[in-house]
């Protein structure tokens, strides 16, 4: 679906232009040229040193196969990346992660928006419901994981019990789909408040008089959400998306590390920790390497995608 | 008052002056709890036991953070003294010619005594090049045995099984008394690498990989390797024996909880389990298969210290004076008795025995007699490279064996080619 609403991109640029020069006040002049450089340096040196540097080496090392304490190094190629891409378990970790990805993103979205909403419609005692929803945030991913740890538990997880009233058997750490579902409902656990936190802003931020107009106009509430606040949640939903999205593909890490207990055996694990084992605790230099370029290439992707094609979508108020 | 004032500045410069003229060293180690405290205790004892070196434990964590945080130091020439690395980790660091410094090379430099055979059979080739000759200093070592219930065998009426045989015959009696007669943690040390070791059968070409890196295979698919995952699955299928994952505590616990009638742990549990088992418990040998031969020594698990390469005589006498220091048998038994492993020489074990720590603690004595059974060729050790890879795959594979994915024979030929893939990248790493 095309929406012809939307200008093409070269207009969108000229307006862009046009809106720079009628609007000079917003632009700092600098009489010296070499002033913003100045500026700009510290934080250019921190993105050289701690990403590009660390990049170039990543993309070098994945070419060799290469001893750990550095004595020998073998050229091979791309015969790192032929190896990691040709490993079946390599691409069902990769199948695994994107499903993963999908759904916690989608579950910690969805579940941070609906208690916005919810939250946000509430006038007595909104305050405590709010805190008490947010106070999650401040736990640690790694702390996430041991609380969830121990809720799946299969000799005392509280939950496992749970599950055995109803006569399921719940083994997670050996049975996949078991440690699938922990992993996702404490990942989700873990982002919700996040989510809450930026949607019960975004919600605030819907004027009044557009929601009373449009309770004027409609009586449904469930249409007035979506084609009213929904539209005008659209900036801080989009921010979101792509915060969810690198949260479950990164920083879900620690809470699968501790939930496998560093031995991930068959169990679920995502590329970031497959690069993980394989680079820190297998000490394969090279084969890390190569599987930390594909993810950056996917995250590079990811990006793109994004801002291309979702970010035209979207109207900043 | 200022005189004091003055008088205190200047006893504190004199102490940092004394400080100073000690030479400092360094000890990174993967424990922690109980064990990291007696490591600082033992650094302590060398301390005040001489003046010219300083020693500073640190712990990075796990073996395999150690060994990881060890790497990224040496190569930023940042390295320890002495680094800790764990039996997995030994291909990793001895191939690494250029590395480390033998140990035995280190201590005879420095001109103190040192002699092969003053250490229990079981521990001298494990750290040891294709000639004997040590690289790495065996520390903390430990062996794979039979805890056992002894309330549950009384009920049951069964003695502790000495043969995989015998364990066939009580495992009903035991199911019938209301237990599960077995669990074990991390199957593979257990069953791959101590079944090799126990029954003697040979782990990989090459002889176990000492002889050589380049060419080096697995022998894991064979029909004994099969048959001990057959038993065990059928085992399992049978309610007689329990697989709770790859995590090492939760197939501990059971037998704490008196579920489980005998658990295959290390001899180094021991210090812990008399804290948390609710019920009585003794301790044997690990079984083997009285059809496969009379039962050899099992390979040592645990750890060794290496000497880290590109440090200064001085630094490196300190350290051939610590791996000194800490092969007295007085360390040695202080350590033992502290942490449940096992000491490395024989005078430390003679030691032990004479002051009477296994009339009290018999099951302390159980993991160093296993060390000291005979052995045969294939249960010296194996040298394998990118091995905690494939322990790894082994663990994948298990669970699958488990939960009925696969058959052990499956599970074994996939072990058998990603484990040769491994090996075989390793080699291009030695080039």
């Amino acid at each position: 679906m095309t929406d012809t609403s939307l200008p093409d991109t070269p207009t969108r640029l000229r307006r862009w232009l046009d809106s720079l020069r009628s609007a000079p006040a917003k632009r700092v002049q600098f009489d010296r040229p070499l002033t913003p450089w100045a500026f700009v340096l510290p934080q250019l040196l921190v993105v050289g040193v701690f990403f590009y540097w660390p990049s170039v080496q990543a993309v070098t090392s994945s070419f060799y196969i290469e001893d750990p304490f550095g004595f020998g190094a073998t050229f091979v190629g791309l015969e790192n990346y032929q190896t990691v891409l040709a490993s079946g378990e390599y691409r069902s970790i990769a199948g695994f992660t994107l499903f993963f990805a999908g759904l916690v993103t989608a579950l910690a979205l969805g579940a941070g928006l609906l208690l916005a909403v919810k939250a946000d419609a509430v006038i007595r005692g909104s305050a405590h419901y709010k805190t008490s929803l947010i106070s999650v945030y401040a736990i640690a991913p790694p702390v996430a994981g041991l609380i969830g740890m121990m809720f799946f538990d299969m000799h005392i997880g509280p939950f496992v019990t749970l599950a055995g009233w109803f006569g399921w058997q719940m083994q997670v750490g050996i049975d996949y789909w078991d440690t699938v579902l922990a992993l996702v409902l404490v990942s989700v656990w873990k982002q919700i408040p996040y989510n809450f936190i930026f949607f019960l802003s975004g919600l605030q931020s819907v004027p009044v008089s557009v929601r009373e107009a449009a309770a004027i106009d409609c009586r449904s509430g469930w249409r007035r959400f979506y084609t009213v606040t929904l539209p005008l949640l659209a900036p801080t939903a989009f921010f979101l998306l792509i915060i969810n999205v690198t949260y479950a593909l990164f920083d879900t890490f620690g809470i699968i590390d501790v939930m496998v207990k560093d031995k991930p055996a068959n169990n679920p694990i995502t590329l970031v920790y497959k690069v993980y084992l394989d680079g820190f605790k297998g000490n394969d230099i090279g084969g890390s390497a190569a599987q930390s370029v594909i993810l950056m290439g996917v995250v590079f992707a990811l990006t793109i995608l994004q801002f291309r094609f979702l970010e035209k979508r979207i109207h900043y108020g | 008052m200022l005189k004091t004032a003055s008088f205190a500045a200047l006893a504190l410069s004199m102490s940092a002056l004394s400080a100073f003229a000690q030479t400092e060293i360094t000890w990174w180690h993967g424990m922690g709890g109980r064990n990291g405290e007696v490591i600082n205790e033992i650094s302590q004892k060398f301390n005040e036991a001489q003046g010219e070196c300083h020693l500073t434990p640190l712990s990075k964590g796990t073996y395999e953070e150690a060994l990881a945080s060890g790497i990224a130091a040496f190569r930023s020439g940042e390295q320890p003294n002495i680094l800790q690395v764990f039996d997995a980790g030994a291909a990793t660091i001895i191939n690494a010619k250029g590395a480390t410094v033998a140990a035995e090379d280190l201590i005879t430099g420095a001109g103190k005594p040192f002699s092969r055979d003053d250490f229990i059979p079981g521990v001298r080739n494990f750290y040891a090049d294709a000639t004997g000759k040590f690289i790495g200093m065996p520390f903390n070592s430990s062996a794979p045995i039979l805890y056992f219930n002894t309330d549950a065998l009384a009920k049951a009426g069964v003695e502790a099984p000495k043969t995989w045989e015998e364990f066939e015959q009580v495992a009903p009696k035991l199911k019938d008394a209301g237990y599960i007669p077995l669990a074990a943690s991390q199957l593979t040390w257990m069953m791959v690498e101590n079944f090799k070791s126990r029954n003697n059968q040979q782990f990989a070409t090459n002889n176990n990989g000492y002889d050589a890196v380049e060419g080096t295979k697995l022998i894991v698919n064979d029909d004994a390797q099969v048959m001990m995952f057959d038993k065990l699955k059928e085992w399992a299928d049978e309610g007689y024996y329990g697989f709770y994952g790859a995590g090492w505590s939760d197939n501990q616990k059971p037998f704490e909880e008196g579920k489980v009638a005998m658990w295959i742990g290390s001899s180094g549990s021991f210090g812990g389990l008399q804290k948390t088992a609710v019920m009585p418990f003794s301790a044997t040998y690990m079984p083997y298969w009285a059809a496969l031969g009379e039962g050899t020594q099992s390979f040592i698990g645990g750890a060794a210290l290496f000497a880290m390469a590109g440090k200064p005589a001085e630094q490196n006498n300190c350290t051939a004076a610590f791996f000194s220091f800490l092969t007295s048998p007085e360390v040695q038994v202080y350590w033992h008795e502290n942490t449940g492993y096992v000491p490395v020489t024989t005078a430390a074990y003679e030691l032990a025995k004479k002051q009477g720590w296994y009339d009290q603690k018999p099951v302390a004595e159980v993991g160093i007699q296993q060390l000291m059974l005979p052995g045969g060729d294939w249960s010296k050790g194996y040298r394998l490279g990118f091995y905690p890879q494939i322990r790894s795959v082994m663990e994948r594979e298990f669970n699958r064996i488990f939960s009925g994915e696969v058959t052990p024979r499956q599970a074994f030929d996939t072990i058998q080619s990603e484990g040769d893939a491994l090996l075989a990248r390793f080699a291009k790493t030695a080039n």
